[in-house]
């Protein structure tokens, strides 16, 4: 009784992504790497040829990408990280020139204005419009959020471990609203500016909820066809019965 | 050994109660009997040590078998108290050294979290550090902090005590480097995320190799112990052997599977050397050991024959997956995985493991949080079956015959161990403590 989750469909040819993971050794703390490896098979699913840009440790990042993953991180990585990236310019140009960028917590803060590691204020990326402080108590624990209509997706689920609460500006909107967890700190869950999505939610986000990955996919491949995904639907139903009861959905 | 009253009443209490919840079936009451000796005696761990030679062990993987393997070493040289129960906070280590009083000598394992208490406490001879990577997702975060936190224990001088540190993990390197007398063992690194940056200054880390280093001037010290895989080209016997810092060659057979574990005897041996058992003494020791706490054991569940491999972290699956017998003998492999608060309630981990290893088997996937794995696996290509239920239920769905290997965290493990008749691996770690310096 072998299941089948990710069928394949003819290539399409002149279908090509281009998924670029940012310093995934420094910044993969929380399976971030499995956000990377959904991207690229549901793509490469749908007959479209993947290639995978893993960018070393503080090396450059390429600015041609299509979709950009920035995963979390320990205080000093960072801080490390993000004093890289200012300094070499290439992700804030994909950002600028329409890439798609899913940025995981300590991403979240990294793309930012400000945000606080080992006791420091230290700046961020500039890229959206939010600022990130420390919250009175660590956030541990299953995140659920109801996504903006707009995202057309079910409820997300999620895993969270954050010391850091988000507040956004008047350019940045939310991802959606939290229905258990802490999320951004203050009701709302994620960042979301043009084409760049900032989110507390791991576990890793895109493996729990496949409808989110190919929102992030659909933005730059277009109309996708539709996938058997009876797993990861069954994974994320079963983390919302475990948080929300049965009537979860 | 002659122990003040106090301590003696203390033990005393503590045994009572350890009977006490061993008559109520809650566990084996290695704890609770160390907790209440503690709580009467503070200082009943360093009375208790007082007089013995000990060697303590710590690191996130393999410290149980390290530790198993040096007391077998140490045991040519006479009685050893060794908490082979895995009990490995103070409360156990209390509980261990009161139930062999007159053994002269300890092999203790303690959790990496309380080696600067323990160390404090026991003043061993010899301080064993194997690696430091991250363990339970939701208590990341302690790498970094730990080896600062060992550095600073390790800084302290104690007269006669020499460290024995792994110098290919940087983090162990960094925190031994505090210490007067170091014997460095190239005792391998199986995982590296976690030691992206210099833990001396936070930046990035030069690799080639196993070699390390940094701007700041940190970098892998000279190695005097290490392996050497002889081919037997030039006349002598092919097989793996332990180099000593003297350039002697001592051969290495063990009974346990797999490089992981061939390191972990390396720096037993080295760290044995230290309490002045000759290597071929001690190597000759450690081949005896077959199984650890049930692990590699060939166990009998449901009328199926499993080998049982425990993994609590990605490095530690990492080595597991490499330990799997090749997928001819071995097509069919159970993965089973719990998220309890003992395995840390988020297992985001599985991404970082390289489950693709598992292609070309079939993988029936156990344990509370077979979803997850389910996902995993299917994303990584593997032929998956799911099973409702742990490693019982799988053993169930297996075949008769062939004997089938077993991957499963920690209370997957325990559940199945128990299922096999065995006892469980004890202790739990501390419920997790969610760490605020990162994120
Ligand atoms: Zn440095």
């Amino acid at each position: 009784m072998a299941e089948q989750t990710v069928g394949r469909l003819d290539p399409r040819p002149g279908d090509r992504l281009r998924l670029v993971s940012v310093y995934p050794e420094l910044l993969g703390t929380y399976g971030d790497r499995g956000n990377v490896l959904v991207l690229a098979a549901r793509a490469r699913a749908r007959g479209v040829e993947v290639e995978v840009v893993e960018v070393a440790p503080l090396a450059p990042v390429p600015s041609q990408g299509d979709l950009y993953v920035l995963g979390g991180g320990e205080d000093a990585a960072q801080s490390s990280a993000v004093a890289a990236l200012a300094e070499d310019g290439g992700l804030a140009a994909a950002a600028a020139s329409g890439a798609v960028l899913l940025a995981v917590c300590a991403g979240v803060q990294m793309l930012g204005e400000r945000f606080v590691a080992g006791g420091a204020d230290v700046p961020g990326l500039g890229i959206i419009d939010a600022t990130s402080t420390r919250m009175p108590r660590r956030a541990v624990g299953e995140l659920v959020v109801e996504a903006d209509p707009g995202l057309h997706v079910p409820l997300l689920s999620g895993y969270e471990n954050h010391g850091g609460g988000t507040t956004r500006g008047p350019l940045a909107e939310p991802l959606g609203r939290v229905v258990r967890g802490a999320g951004n700190g203050e009701g709302t869950e994620g960042v979301r500016q043009g084409r760049v999505y900032g989110t507390y939610l791991h576990g890793p986000v895109l493996a729990r909820n496949a409808a989110f990955a190919d929102h992030l996919l659909g933005l730059v491949l277009g109309t996708l066809a539709p996938l058997d995904d009876t797993l990861p639907e069954r994974l994320r139903r079963e983390r919302l019965t475990a948080v929300l009861g049965s009537a979860a959905g | 050994m002659r122990l003040p009253v106090r301590t003696r009443l203390a033990l005393l209490a503590g045994g009572m109660a350890g009977g006490l919840s061993r008559a109520a079936r809650r566990g084996n009451g290695t704890t609770i009997s160390g907790r209440v000796a503690l709580v009467l005696d503070p200082q009943a761990l360093s009375r208790l040590a007082r007089g013995r030679r000990s060697a303590v062990v710590s690191g996130t993987n393999g410290k149980t078998t390290t530790t198993r393997l040096l007391a077998e070493a140490l045991r040519t040289h006479g009685m050893v108290a060794h908490n082979d129960r895995g009990a490995n906070m103070p409360t156990g280590l209390v509980a261990c050294l009161a139930r062999d009083v007159d053994a002269p000598l300890a092999a203790l394992e303690v959790d990496e979290p309380w080696l600067p208490t323990v160390v404090a406490a026991v003043d061993p001879r010899v301080v064993v550090l194997l690696n430091l990577s991250r363990d339970q997702l939701d208590r990341v975060g302690e790498v970094a902090l730990l080896a600062h936190r060992w550095r600073a224990a390790l800084a302290v001088p104690r007269s006669g005590s020499v460290v024995v540190a792994n110098a290919d993990d940087p983090h162990v390197a960094w925190a031994a480097m505090g210490a007067d007398r170091v014997a460095w063992v190239a005792a391998g690194q199986a995982w590296r995320a976690d030691s992206v940056l210099c833990p001396a200054c936070s930046r990035l880390l030069a690799r080639v190799g196993q070699e390390y280093s940094c701007r700041c001037g940190f970098r892998r010290p000279q190695v005097g112990w290490r392996l050497v895989d002889d081919p037997g080209r030039d006349g002598g016997d092919a097989g793996t052997y332990v180099r000593d810092p003297d350039g002697r060659k001592h051969r290495l057979d063990l009974s346990l599977p797999g490089r992981v574990n061939q390191s972990n005897a390396l720096i037993a041996v080295a760290a044995a050397a230290q309490m002045g058992v000759a290597v071929d003494e001690a190597a000759a020791a450690m081949a005896r050991v077959r199984e650890i706490a049930g692990r590699y054991a060939r166990v009998d569940l449901a009328g199926r024959a499993l080998r049982l491999l425990l993994a609590k972290n990605p490095a530690g699956w990492a080595v597991a997956l490499d330990l799997l017998r090749p997928p001819a003998e071995c097509p069919t492999v159970v993965v089973a995985v719990n998220a309890r608060a003992a395995d840390g309630r988020d297992p985001s981990w599985l991404w970082d493991v390289p489950f693709e290893a598992l292609g070309g088997r079939h993988v029936l996937v156990a344990g509370d949080r077979r979803a997850d794995v389910a996902v995993r696996l299917a994303y990584a290509g593997v032929e998956l079956e799911i099973v409702d239920g742990g490693v019982a239920e799988a053993a169930r769905r297996l075949g008769p015959g062939s004997l089938v290997d077993v991957l499963a965290n920690y209370t997957a493990f325990d559940d199945a161990l128990a299922a096999a008749g065995g006892r469980g691996t004890a202790s739990t770690p501390a419920a997790s403590t969610p760490d605020a310096h990162h994120g």
